[in-house]
């Protein structure tokens, strides 16, 4: 069976990857649909939803479209769940592998570092980094990539550390390959479907710090973010439910649908767990 | 014996269908044997040939989704497939028990021992407690346990496996069975351990006038102890009979190939000289594991390779026998370097190489290769194998292009088809796996082998042609091999001189014949006293 055929057997996982397919559908074309930027008021202030047939989901308090902010907003938090995962991924797994396949002291040292992130609350880490550096969407990302590695790193060790005892690893020491080949092309292929099942939930993760961020005004100034637009909202929460309702909704779906779709990966990965349902 | 015609277990033509998409359409087809009070039938086929299947669903221990579609079990008269759930539990350990190939996992862990035993009774309402508590006892001293008093208050981790084993047998034996299903009991355990539990199923079996049916792989153990044999091949009977018949004068042909696989010292084949130079000279060896050991508590010290010394010409092979713990395959890894040395010399074509760091050694590797006991982990799942038999010589800076030209050439050395190249390990047998395995240790064009149990994991026909591809390699490439193995059978067939490893040190080298013949060492006549079918010898029953 193949790959794809397996995914599809998950229902609820073809529904996350259709949402989230519509959601980086709307963040792609954000530009076509809305030319104007969503700083920009366009219309009267504090419209409710479907009073204005121009602006279905309502405008703020200084007159911007609600809908505008949330195209816009589906940019910076797939851009920031994105690429802040991949960096988390890419310090997780070299930390992780060094640890595991190394062992001894090197995995002492780098565990115990690992540790320290650990044991930081990392959202509280994540709003003293970007409130150090100032928020820009740069400084953000590594913020969060920064707070998030150690599972990544935790996961990777252990997957080096059962794999580096086997055969086929043993084997290629022997035919005289040197420890990162191995590493990288005997053991790291063995142990992907893990890593890209906790990545795939690490972009929810990311994408929900991000928005917490937003929400305490550790945005960037420049971008449009989910996160921001309910923070702007929280004092009008009784007079414009609708600020914040829909980029609270937009989040909510964003993040179930990546659930979703890193379950389903989960389900097609996993060699044990196939043929469960059948 | 003079019940030996009552049959006690009559299996009428069993058909047990498998679900669709496998390689065949049934699991065991069309299978008639019976089993008399007061005989040990032995069941003997490779994996795959549906030998547990039967016993399983003697035991109604078949998995939902394998239904038998045709047949009848009949146990005393009664047939067990239409017997209702609640009915075959009565029968259960009361008339029929089973022992099973991993002792360690068939008993609770977290349950102490002489409390497993009751348990049997208990479940079934058999006596007080007072009665069950003194018949733990009696068991426990009846299968051979030191100290039954105290044996059973222990927990199964404490207890050796031929001791579990016992426990086990001890299970069984709780409620006086009619008939006893051993599954492979003896596949887990160390040669002379075998014994020791064939010897005691043989006893049990004679004081208590049980039916034993005896499922094994092992013609060695069927030439031990049974009074018939059933032969099964992909889930046909092909050949059934009294044991001294099928032993000596197998009529099947799938009987006779099996036969004729088995492993077995040829009678005046002992190779006067391998006369090369010497390639590998070991001196004073040593290797010793700590484990635990901390502030307070004393280190658990292990001497897995303790003062060991030989040394190796080239075109020879030196069989490194013993049981498990004897530091046979530490001593290997010690060999290529994958573990730490603690002491002693490996001197190498001269060089000793004990010093060099794992960086210096790198260049010297592809002169010594090793083959991995178990064909299925020891290829990596994600690469062809083609890029598995490539990997070594590009590491060794042989430029892509030629790498794989060898490989195919590999591929048809060791009797693979050129298309194995691009395919992936799960889609090979083990055998095939093993082949693949021995390709990629000869890529390198190493002058020394070293083959850790590579066979221990192969059915034995597979086992029998990988040990002649082994063979006729070293005649070809005049490679010297280093043949570790648990199965003295295998290293009487195959090697030039055998040493004996016990506890860390070699306690008798020799060639074959004076190991087999004049064993001078103590530990090493127990060895050889222990090898299963001993007194029957394979090659004259199908020559």
């Amino acid at each position: 069976m193949t790959f794809f055929r397996r995914y599809a057997q998950h229902y609820g996982a073809l529904v996350g990857l259709a949402i989230l397919g519509m959601v980086l559908l709307l963040a792609l074309l954000a530009p076509l649909i809305y030319p104007v930027s969503p700083w920009q008021g366009v219309g009267e202030p504090l419209l409710g939803p479907f009073e204005d047939p121009a602006f279905p989901l309502g405008t703020d308090m200084l007159g911007r479209d609600i809908a505008a902010g949330l195209a816009y907003g589906a940019r910076v938090s797939l851009l920031i769940g994105v690429v802040s995962t991949a960096v988390a991924v890419v310090i997780g797994v070299s930390i992780g592998a060094l640890a595991g396949f190394y062992g001894g002291r090197i995995d002492d040292l780098l565990m115990r570092f690992t540790e320290f992130f650990q044991t930081i609350p990392a959202f509280a880490m994540a709003i003293v980094l970007v409130a150090i550096f100032n928020p820009t969407i740069t400084s953000i990302t590594l913020a969060i990539a920064i707070v998030s590695w150690p599972p990544v790193a935790r996961l990777v060790r252990g997957e080096f550390m059962s794999l580096r005892s086997r055969e086929f690893v043993q084997a290629a020491v022997v035919v005289g390959q040197s420890g990162p080949r191995i590493m990288l092309t005997q053991i790291l292929p063995n142990t992907l479907s893990p890593i890209i099942v906790t990545a795939s939930l690490m972009v929810a993760t990311a994408i929900l710090t991000e928005s917490s961020l937003s929400f305490l005004g550790l945005g960037d100034r420049n971008m449009m973010s989910w996160g921001f637009m309910i923070g702007a909202a929280r004092t009008m929460l009784r007079e414009a439910w609708w600020m914040s309702v829909f980029p609270g909704v937009a989040i909510l779906v964003t993040v179930l649908a990546i659930n979703l779709i890193g379950e389903g990966l989960n389900d097609a990965m996993n060699p044990h767990l196939r043929g469960r349902k059948g | 014996m003079d019940k030996e015609t009552t049959s006690l277990l009559r299996v009428e033509s069993l058909s047990i269908p498998l679900p669709a998409g496998l390689d065949r359409t049934y699991a065991v087809e069309n299978i008639s044997y019976e089993l008399n009070a007061g005989e040990i039938l032995c069941v003997v086929g490779e994996s795959g040939s549906g030998k547990s299947m039967t016993a399983n669903a003697i035991m109604g221990l078949l998995p939902s989704y394998l239904k038998p579609s045709g047949g009848r079990i009949v146990f005393r008269g009664r047939d067990l497939l239409a017997m209702s759930e609640p009915e075959l539990e009565r029968e259960r350990g009361r008339s029929v028990a089973m022992i099973f190939q991993e002792p360690l996992s068939a008993l609770n862990p977290l349950m102490k021992v002489g409390e497993q035993v009751a348990e049997v009774m208990l479940v079934h309402g058999e006596g007080d407690a007072a009665a069950r508590e003194r018949r733990v006892l009696e068991l426990l001293d009846f299968v051979g346990l030191p100290d039954p008093a105290s044996l059973r208050h222990a927990y199964p981790f404490r207890l050796s496996g031929g001791q579990r084993q016992r426990v086990m047998i001890a299970m069984a034996l709780a409620l006086e069975p009619a008939m006893l299903i051993a599954d492979e009991p003896t596949t887990a355990l160390d040669v002379t351990t075998q014994a020791q539990i064939l010897e005691l199923i043989r006893r049990i079996q004679a004081a208590k006038g049980m039916g034993v049916m005896f499922i094994t792989h092992d013609f060695g153990v069927v030439a031990d102890i049974a009074d018939r044999v059933v032969v099964m091949e992909r889930g046909l009977v092909v050949e059934q009979g009294m044991a001294a018949d099928v032993l000596n004068r197998p009529q099947h042909p799938y009987t006779r190939r099996l036969i004729a696989a088995v492993p077995h010292r040829e009678d005046g084949a002992d190779r006067t000289d391998a006369g090369g130079e010497t390639l590998l000279e070991v001196k004073q060896l040593s290797k010793t594991y700590r484990s635990g050991g901390g502030l307070f508590s004393k280190a658990r010290v292990v001497k897995a390779v303790d003062d060991v010394s030989f040394s190796l010409r080239r075109g020879e092979t030196l069989g490194v026998v013993g049981e498990s713990g004897s530091g046979k395959s530490t001593l290997g890894r010690c060999l290529l370097k994958l573990t730490d040395v603690d002491g002693g010399e490996i001197r190498f074509r001269g060089r000793d190489i004990v010093p060099l760091s794992p960086g210096a050694f790198r260049p010297m590797r592809r002169h010594v290769q090793m083959i991995f006991q178990d064909p299925f982990s020891s290829l990596n799942p994600r690469q062809t194998i083609g890029r598995i038999l490539t990997d070594g010589p590009v590491a060794n800076g042989v430029p892509l292009a030629e790498a794989q030209a060898r490989a195919r050439e590999l591929l048809g050395l060791v009797g693979l088809e050129p298309s194995a190249f691009d395919r992936y390990p799960h889609e090979f047998s083990g055998g095939q796996r093993q082949r693949v395995g021995i390709a990629r240790a000869l890529a390198l064009d190493p002058e020394l082998l070293v083959a850790d149990e590579s066979v221990s994991a192969l059915d034995v026909s597979v086992q029998a042609q990988v040990l002649e591809l082994l063979q006729d390699l070293q005649r070809k490439l005049d490679l010297a091999i280093i043949f570790i193995t648990h199965d003295l059978r295998v290293a009487a067939q195959i090697c030039d001189r055998v040493a004996v490893m016990h506890r860390g040190a070699i306690v008798e080298c020799g060639p074959p014949a004076q190991i087999f013949d004049a064993p001078r060492h103590a530990y090493t006549r127990q060895l050889i006293a222990a090898i299963p079918g001993l007194a029957w010898n394979p090659r004259q029953a199908v020559v």
